[in-house]
């Protein structure tokens, strides 16, 4: 079974790691790359993405027309997602076994982020070739 | 998920992934590396399908196999230690001191069981023991086995590795299980064909009901295990019931892939002859003797598949099946398909009796089954209401997305706001 690991972290004007310590900047991106590491080596990881701050972030609806219309950034929301995971695990637990070593990440100083993750099933995949 | 095969005749192809465990078999028991062996091979079959069509299939096709393979591996082999090398060329010698061609045609014995085995000791986890059996056994490429799970190839690539990595430290020999632990093992490797099975039929998530290369892979296999094991009752049961199921493949989806249930669906599709397969199979192992789980299942999709309308069903048979099956496993979904059975014979309320019993099972709290049963059946009994309110809570927990928009639409119907009913 498929699993979304949604990463919750971001604010407006957030430069995520921006004002850490170098040593803690890097402890920090080690972290992700030994995690991302391990769950390709188990042949559970799908596939991760990080995503550009939230000052990249455009509100997009349609206009009578269809033509898009464009908003900036939205300070009015408290969160952005920072990236995602998708696993593909034999039991939900895993995912969440997962999900908590996301959530610890170590932050300034080293110590543990404890970031909320939200873990979801993923109900369907689909690749482009299967619908040409 | 054939693309690699894309070129090859279907004839050929199929007689590529017949001989693809036999000939890992002989190069196991060649160069006795079993993870290398099964890279070779894997390259040998590639080769083929890039060299049959254009050279013509050779006289000796498994002779040609062997070669390559033989090869191939001695390639790999030599790049390794000095103690791996002076092996391997001893190998070589014996290799290349025979012709090709005159590589014995048939098997002195057939591997193919012992591979299934081995591809499936309950070492390997169950995601890496379905990657390998439908790489070494099944001869599918890494990409096919990733194109049919929609993960990446090298997610797939992986499981295969840690599968190898794991029978190398298990020290799972290359040989027949024991008397004593074949039972353990025959168990394992039946539940891996089921799994491979299953999530060609009902893809555990995904748009599409099915997808049918996998079940008919899966069929595949348990012919193979059926036929070098004509006599074990469970390999019969579940190769009956993978033919009684999958016979319903065509019907149980409509055009825009959404969900049919057995009482809608238009039996005409149904495929006969696969039918009357499943259902000789099954009378030819009742007097086998000892009666197993996959049997009992197989029955039970031998009475639906026999009734020629859904209200001729012969759900007494049904029930009755599902009490033995009930004393036989634990399994939550058994009891709720027995209480569903109930129902159908004594009426809803004692389905919904049964149903009562299970609310305390823990595997059972969070399962969207246990809610669509429950709705269908107080639809059953005319209470709209309550039923409209389990079909939608049904529909927030299932994982599949067909079965939700079924479960949603059921929902709609009953509570009128479609304008219908």
């Amino acid at each position: 079974m498929k699993y979304i690991l949604l990463m919750n972290t971001m604010k407006v004007g957030d430069d995520g790691m921006g004002k850490w310590p170098k040593k803690d900047q890097q402890a920090h991106i080690a972290y992700w790359n030994t995690l991302n590491k391990e769950l390709a080596e188990s042949g559970e990881l799908v596939v991760v993405e990080g995503l550009a701050f939230p000052d990249q972030a455009k509100l997009v609806r349609a206009r009578k027309d269809g033509t898009p219309a464009t908003d900036g950034v939205f300070p009015e929301s408290k969160e952005f997602l920072a990236g995602y995971w998708i696993v593909d695990v034999e039991t939900p637990d895993r995912a969440y076994v997962i999900a908590a070593r996301a959530s610890a990440a170590p932050g300034p100083g080293g110590a543990p982020l404890n970031m909320p993750i939200e873990v979801r099933p993923v109900m369907m995949s689909m690749r482009p070739d299967e619908l040409l | 998920m054939t693309n690699e095969l894309l070129n090859l005749d279907p004839r050929s192809e199929h007689m590529l992934r017949e001989l693809a465990p036999q000939v890992l078999g002989a190069v196991i028991r060649r160069f006795q590396d079993f993870a290398t062996a099964e890279d070779a091979v894997q390259e040998a079959l590639m080769a083929a399908v890039v060299q049959w069509p254009r050279e013509g299939v050779p006289d000796n096709p498994r002779g040609w196999l062997i070669h390559v393979a033989s090869r191939r591996m001695t390639d790999h082999v030599r790049t390794e230690m000095a103690r791996r090398r002076r092996e391997s060329e001893l190998a070589l010698e014996a290799v290349t001191a025979t012709e090709w061609t005159a590589i014995e045609t048939a098997p002195e014995e057939d591997d193919t069981l012992v591979l299934l085995f081995m591809c499936c000791h309950p070492a390997l986890t169950l995601a890496s023991a379905i990657a390998l059996t439908l790489r070494a056994v099944g001869g599918l490429t890494t990409a096919e086995i990733a194109h049919a799970f929609l993960v990446p190839e090298a997610t797939i690539a992986q499981r295969i590795s840690r599968a190898k990595q794991s029978i190398k430290e298990s020290g799972i020999p290359f040989q027949l299980p024991t008397s004593e632990e074949r039972a353990q093992r025959l168990r394992a490797l039946l539940h891996v064909l089921y799994l491979i099975f299953n999530e060609g039929y009902t893809s555990s998530a995904g748009p599409h009901l099915q997808r049918g290369d996998l079940s008919r892979e899966a069929m595949r296999l348990t012919r193979i295990v059926h036929a070098l094991q004509p006599d074990d009752a469970e390999v019969i049961g579940l190769l009956a019931l993978i033919l009684l199921t999958d016979a319903r493949r065509l019907a149980r989806a409509g055009t825009e892939g959404e969900l049919i249930t057995l009482a809608q669906q238009d039996r005409a599709l149904w495929d006969r002859q696969q039918i009357a397969e499943g259902v000789a199979l099954l009378s030819a192992a009742l007097p086998k003797g000892s009666i197993g789980p996959y049997q009992l299942q197989a029955a039970i999709a031998a009475v639906h598949d026999e009734a020629a309308r859904a209200e001729n069903t012969d759900w007494p048979q049904i029930l009755a099946l599902y009490e033995l099956l009930k004393r036989m496993s634990d399994n939550p979904m058994v009891m709720l398909n027995h209480a569903i059975a109930a129902a159908m014979v004594h009426g809803p309320s004692k389905g919904l009796e049964l149903l009562r019993a299970l609310d305390s099972d823990a595997r059972l709290s969070n399962h969207h089954r246990l809610d669509a049963v429950r709705a269908h059946l107080l639809e059953m009994a005319g209470d709209c209401d309550g039923a409209v309110k389990h079909y939608r809570t049904a529909a927030s927990k299932t994982l599949s997305l067909p079965e939700r928009n079924y479960l949603l639409m059921q929902g709609a119907r009953l509570s009128g706001v479609d304008g219908q009913e």
